[in-house]
């Protein structure tokens, strides 16, 4: 029972952790329009190249952030929830018994 | 003769205080590799953990202080930079001579440029702090390429610049007034103080997690890569009798990782988090309410100096 259980809660964090990376369609979306209208800008200006290009990578790597969290989330759900779970879980049994 | 003896000994001088500083800067790197090759345990395979916990102080009121790597790792490059800011300006002269003074010339002409063009003129005495804030988070990334762990990658050393950040913006608003203060948080109507409370209090939290974040993930990602090669080498390479127990594909390839991850990476969360730092502080200001105080406090003075005369 406590190995069902255990399978159980690894699988839901492995699932947790898939979903939260999700938050990863966002981001790229958003940078790709970034770089395009950065790749118009230079086009139609190519001696603001420079300027273009450090505003897109600070503004890339802002936009970076939601992804980010989505990231942070899996692998706290992959490498830290387990412990905590398992340590739950095992308090619970203890405490059943 | 004797001019010449008073030189030599100015120099014997001036070139000991030269080793001593660049002790400063090396030892404390060095201490903390050797604090972390004593107390990293032995494992095998794919490992990944936070900061290791160097001592744990049991009796303390909330919960048990624990000193950890990040924070020693953190100590140990803030008095490097401390060795390399007095190195750079040993022996300063009115006229640059030495090649170091001309490095740490242009560094302070780069920190006050940046505030000046961002901040505006008004705002150059924050040039230091900034430049603190930006010097101190590329070195803690980059402390990772010497094998240190990076203490950008603990968000507790993230949030903690990230709550001083917040402090002074918070001081900034307050020099309007603290009427003006709370009025803020009821723009543009009532209906809108708790969206406004979390607005102020994720700024903290944003600055924090998008710091840490990139460090962090670099370095898993990082750590996963190498050991998915380690194995793809044993599976490739496996067969043949000696160099077959080599990880020989780990060789170079993580390397173009890390160049991304620790330094583009790590060099750009930097200037991202001064920026963001400048950007917060020089927009956090009020400045018409400033403005109207200033004018009420001079009146004030006029009105006191007229009745005093």
């Amino acid at each position: 029972m406590v190995e069902l259980a255990m399978g159980i809660m690894l699988g839901l964090c492995g699932l947790g952790a898939g979903i939260a990376l999700i938050a990863g369609i966002g981001p790229g979306i958003g940078e790709g329009q970034a770089v395009a209208a950065a790749c118009e800008a230079i086009g139609r200006q190519p001696e603001s190249k420079s300027a273009v290009t450090s505003t897109m990578i600070m503004g890339c790597a802002i936009a970076e952030t939601t992804g980010l969290y989505g990231l942070i989330i899996g692998i706290m759900l992959i490498f830290v929830a387990p412990g905590i779970f398992s340590g739950v879980l095992r308090d619970t049994v203890l405490a059943l018994k | 003769m004797t001019d010449g003896k008073a030189v030599s000994v100015k120099d014997t001088r001036f070139r000991t205080v030269d080793a001593l500083l660049i002790a400063l800067m090396v030892l404390p790197l060095a201490a903390c590799l050797v604090l972390k090759i004593l107390f990293t345990p032995e494992y095998e395979g794919v490992h990944i953990s936070g900061a290791l916990i160097y001592l744990q102080i049991d009796s303390f009121p909330v919960q048990p202080l624990l000193i950890t790597e990040s924070q020693v790792n953190s100590a140990g490059i803030t008095l490097s930079i401390l060795g390399l800011c007095l190195y750079l300006t040993h022996g300063l002269t009115v006229k640059a001579q030495t090649r170091r003074q001309l490095i740490a010339e242009w560094i302070v002409e780069k920190c006050r440029g940046l505030v000046d063009s961002n901040m505006g003129e008004s705002w150059s005495g924050y040039a230091p702090f900034v430049a603190a804030i930006m010097g101190l988070s590329a070195f803690s990334s980059l402390s990772c390429l010497i094998g240190l762990f990076a203490p950008t990658g603990d968000v507790n050393v993230t949030a903690g610049w990230a709550v001083l950040v917040f402090f002074l913006v918070t001081w900034t608003k307050l020099r309007g007034g603290f009427l003006n203060y709370l009025r803020g948080f009821t723009e543009p109507v009532v209906f809108f103080t708790p969206m406004n409370f979390i607005s102020e209090f994720s700024l903290p939290v944003s600055m924090a997690f998008r710091h840490y974040g990139n460090v962090m993930c670099g370095a898993v990602i990082s750590a996963l890569v190498g050991s998915a090669l380690t194995g793809l080498s044993r599976m490739l390479l496996g067969w043949i009798p000696v160099i077959g127990e080599l990880p020989l594909l780990t060789v170079g390839i993580p390397a173009v990782l890390s160049l991304y991850f620790d330094v583009f990476s790590g060099l750009m969360q930097a200037f991202i988090f001064a920026m963001l730092t400048m950007l917060n502080i020089s927009n956090s200001f009020p400045a018409e309410a400033w403005e109207k105080r200033q004018k009420k406090k001079e009146l004030r003075k006029m009105q006191k100096a007229t009745v005093n005369g």
